[in-house]
């Protein structure tokens, strides 16, 4: 059967200051199929989406759409000839509604330009329920848990009837149950003609929901393949260049002393309602703990209250023996303990600053990057050239600002800040999320050498096989709760969903539970 | 792909975002003095008789440029005011009223005490630049821990200080008893002012032009822009107080006290518009009016956008402002138009800085990209 190509970009090429993001990359998008676009953090993925999304003008190159050559000036050009584009990083705007943001630069009017949000409201609503993606359409998208906000981005593509979709690493931030209901919509839009281009770093599912796979590497496409002539490995060894591992590899932990000790500790979330509720946990120096569980059970405020970023309201947090309950992030951070973000972009950095600076956020005042007030802008560029090396972050220069880099790239940068200091307590939220499978081989491995180093690792994360695959003891919580606390060697996957969904009776062999 | 950029390069890079930065304020005066040249055209004028008066008024001789940089020196302070708090991702509408009280300080101790000169000006200028910092660190304190929005609090403090300091110099009436701070002769003849400052509290001066004495603080505005330069890219303090303007939820995470940087960075806002006012006082005014300062608190806005909120800018646009304002008179005289003429060229220049967009449209420049550009002013409710 000869399909129809709706989209097809010949010979782009993109140069940004001191990186050639792309160079003369060629794709071909046919109607109804879902497109996997593969590559390494920095491979230039984004850059095409967003000329081909009008938001980044190319400096050569063609592109097609249904058989016109077309130039988009601007995204809204782009969504008006229905190419929808939900973005790595969101683009909400957090002091709106759902709604509102959803109907944003397509608003529903009453006529004489009055907004109808009612109506609004009421089209999210139905989209939501049409989709399985749950959301209130009322609430403020600021207070909402990232996972929610990217349901909210997809239903705004959705709402602009967009026929080419392209969905850049919407996974990242979605919980397993949530991506499969994300899969089973992307499915049914292909069936109804939809084309959808999906950027992932998760090769699994990129076996399990494409049609066709392209790989690109350094602003090149180095390939293409399918997903029936392919593997995980093989892909990976297609991204990357070389055989990646795919998983970590690691001697029984030999805890000792306990680190952080968290009693009681309750808070409330932003919109006042108890989001942790009497957690107690230990964590011992040289183990990782991971915290399981569905997105929005209290993980994003327990790191937060534990950091620093939010009060607690009863309870008790010590660092070795040290009160630290409400501590300031600063002595948080004195204390020993580093703090992986989970949303790098809102706490882990300051776009505007060099790549040099943002590898000192927290450490800018401490020597040897400054002395009586004075900042030594020599010790934080070593500084920076080191860590640049050690951790591989793709970038033209450590003078480059943080958010011109790649997702992953940024991800990296924030990593390599936390763990390239000498700590006690590492507190990590989605580690890695949005990099590739290089670079989540070297994030847990090197999560894995700290904690052989002695430290004590608080491990939150999303991702179900890096929370079984590092963790040595797991604690699911379930709305706010620290349900169970279980052997990781032991537990099963199954265990491990049903715990997180609530269900505590009869899961568990009692040589399952570990002991504290 | 990566390629580590060679010095050429690197110089090239660095020329280019200077272009970029520069590109806009430049296009704005070119452009705005173009509109004023149409208006003058479209009124029946000669605009290029009435520029080039303007330009003799401001540079053609001695006094013209004595002129011109006397008007710079107040807009230097004024201007680094908002461009420093606005680094610090605030809105400082409020230099006029830390200017006013910055003037009254500086000139009641100018005629209060009697000191020696080493020590009695200098105190004048600091307990000035005090009382401004005191003016500003309010608003701070109250978006710190309230949440008030500066804007507003800055605009309801600048009412404060000109009623207040109206009242402190009234000459007072039939019923009604003369200001605490009002000059007993200057009552009289219902003058409303403070006595005159003594000699010891005068700026002392660096180059004699009749009636327009050029005095050290021209020179202090220079180094004090280069100390606020300083201030905000080679100390920790400037680190965090950028950070808390670009991104207060990443200044928190980084440990900064976000309260306290706020009220910092209004409080040295403050003292630098209350310099504005200490050194008019005891440079030029040698006492205080209630209507000498007006209008400088808020040309300092213009001056830190037009300079892009760069100490160097600022003091590039306080000239360009100051020298206008310098050559108006000559103007008017040359051509016979009205020297409001120049408050809408600076009105259209202001206006072209802030919304770029037009600017960049017109000469089709690119935009900035998104993460460089830092807001005008947070909105309403956000932090
Ligand atoms: N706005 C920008 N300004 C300057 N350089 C940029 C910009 N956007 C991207 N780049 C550079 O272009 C290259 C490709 O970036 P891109 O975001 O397309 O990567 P990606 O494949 O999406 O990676 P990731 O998987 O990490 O998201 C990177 O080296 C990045 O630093
Ligand atoms: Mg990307």
């Amino acid at each position: 059967m000869e399909r129809e190509i709706v989209l097809e970009a010949k010979g782009i090429t993109k140069r940004f200051p001191g990186v050639l993001a792309n160079d003369n990359v060629n794709l071909t998008l046919y109607k109804g199929e879902i497109l996997a676009l593969l590559g390494e953090n920095g491979a230039g993925k984004s850059t095409l989406m967003n000329i081909i999304y009008g938001l980044y003008h190319r400096d050569a190159g063609t592109i097609i759409l249904k058989g016109r050559e077309v130039n988009f000036a601007s995204p809204r050009e782009a969504i008006h000839n229905g190419i929808g584009m939900v973005h790595q990083h969101f683009q909400l705007i957090p002091v709106m509604t759902v709604a509102e943001n959803v109907m944003l630069g397509s608003e529903v009017t009453r006529g004489y330009g009055l907004l109808d949000v009612e109506k609004a409201a009421k089209q999210v609503r139905e989209l939501s329920r049409q989709y399985g993606l749950e959301v209130d359409p009322d609430a403020l998208v600021e207070d909402l848990p990232v996972g929610i906000q990217q349901r909210v981005e997809i239903i705004k593509a959705l709402y602009r009837k967009a026929d080419i979709l392209i969905l850049d690493e919407p996974t990242a931030v979605l919980t397993p149950q949530e991506v499969r209901e994300l899969f089973k919509i992307m499915r049914d839009l292909a069936s109804q003609g939809v084309s959808i281009i999906f950027i992932t770093h998760k090769l699994k599912e990129v076996l399990e929901v494409a049609d066709r796979i392209v790989v690109m590497r350094n602003g090149h496409v180095v390939g293409e393949t399918s997903p029936q002539e392919s593997t995980e490995s093989s892909l990976a060894a297609m991204m990357v260049g070389r055989e990646v591992l795919l998983r970590v590899h690691k001697e029984p932990a030999k805890p000792g002393e306990v680190v952080l000790e968290v009693s009681g500790l309750t808070a409330y979330d932003d919109r006042g309602s108890k989001a942790i509720d009497g957690v107690s946990f230990k964590v011992r120096a040289g183990e990782v703990l991971g915290i399981a569980g569905v997105q929005g059970n209290g993980q994003t405020e327990l790191v937060e209250t534990l950091t620093g970023l939010r009060k607690p309201h009863n309870g008790r947090v010590t660092v070795k023996g040290k009160d630290l309950t409400g501590a300031s992030p600063r002595k948080v951070t004195r204390a020993g303990t580093a703090h992986v973000p989970e949303d790098r972009q809102k706490y882990g950095m300051v776009a505007a600053y060099t790549v040099a600076d943002n590898l000192v956020l927290n450490t800018y005042y401490a020597p040897p990057f400054s002395s009586s007030g004075m900042v030594n802008h020599k010790a934080i560029e070593e500084h920076a050239r080191r860590l640049v090396k050690e951790f591989d972050i793709r970038t033209p220069s450590i003078f480059t600002s943080g958010g011109s880099l790649s997702g992953g790239n940024q991800q990296k940068m924030v990593v390599a800040r936390e763990f390239g200091r000498k700590i006690d307590l590492l507190i990590a939220a989605q580690p890695t999320r949005g990099l590739d499978v290089g670079s989540i081989e070297f994030i847990h491995q090197r999560i894995i050498e700290e904690r052989d180093a002695g430290v004590a690792v608080l491990l939150v994360s999303a991702e179900l096989d890096e929370i079984m695959s590092l963790s040595d003891r797991i604690a699911v919580m379930y709305k706010g709760q620290i349900v169970a606390t279980v052997d990781a060697s032991k537990v099963t996957r199954e265990q491990l969903g049903l715990l997180m969904a609530g269900v505590t009776e009869g899961v568990l062999e009692p040589e399952v539970t570990a002991v504290i | 792909m990566k390629s580590e950029p060679t010095p050429a390069n690197r110089l090239v890079g660095i020329a280019k975002s200077i272009l970029d930065v520069i590109a806009v304020p430049i296009l704005a005066v070119i452009t705005a003095v173009v509109i004023g040249s149409a208006l003058m055209f479209a009124a029946g004028y000669d605009p290029i008789l009435a520029y080039s008066g303007l330009a003799d008024g401001a540079f053609g001789d001695a006094r013209g440029i004595a002129r011109s940089l006397l008007n710079m020196t107040p807009l230097v302070f004024a201007g680094l005011s908002v461009a420093f708090a606005f680094k610090g991702g605030l809105f400082n509408i409020g230099a006029e009223g830390q200017l006013f009280i910055g003037a009254i300080t500086a000139a009641w101790v100018g005629f209060a005490f009697d000191l020696p000169p080493y020590i009695h000006m200098p105190l004048a200028l600091l307990a000035g630049s005090l009382a401004g910092a005191f003016w500003g660190a309010m608003p701070g304190f109250l978006k710190a821990f309230t949440g008030a929005h500066e804007v507003i609090t800055t605009i309801m403090f600048n009412f404060i200080a000109i009623n207040l300091t109206s009242w402190l110099i009234s000459a007072g009436g039939e019923n009604m008893p003369p200001g605490p701070l009002s000059d007993p002769i200057g009552r009289q003849h219902a003058l409303a002012r403070t006595p005159n400052i003594l000699d010891s509290a005068k700026l002392p001066v660096l180059v004699e032009a009749p009636g327009r004495d050029i005095h050290l603080g021209v020179v202090l505005a220079l180094v004090v822009a280069a100390i606020i330069w300083f201030l905000v890219w080679r100390t920790t303090f400037g680190f965090e107080l950028r950070m808390v303007g670009l991104n207060p939820s990443a200044a928190r995470y980084a440990g900064v006290n976000v309260a306290m940087t706020t009220i910092l960075t209004m409080a040295i806002a403050g003292g630098l518009a209350g310099m504005a006012g200490a050194v008019q006082t005891l440079g030029v005014n040698h006492r205080f009016e209630s209507n000498q300062s007006i209008g400088y608190g808020f040309d300092s806005i213009a001056v830190a956008l037009l300079g892009q909120t760069h100490p160097l800018g600022v003091v590039l646009a306080a000239f360009l402002f100051g020298s206008m304002n310098a050559g108006t008179t000559r103007m008017q005289r040359w051509s016979d138009v009205s020297s409001e003429i120049i408050l809408v060229v600076q009105a259209l220049i202001l206006m072209f800085v802030a919304a770029d967009q037009i600017i960049r449209y017109i000469y089709r420049i690119r935009p900035r990209r998104p993460e460089e550009v830092q807001q005008l002013s947070a909105g309403w409710g956000q932090r």
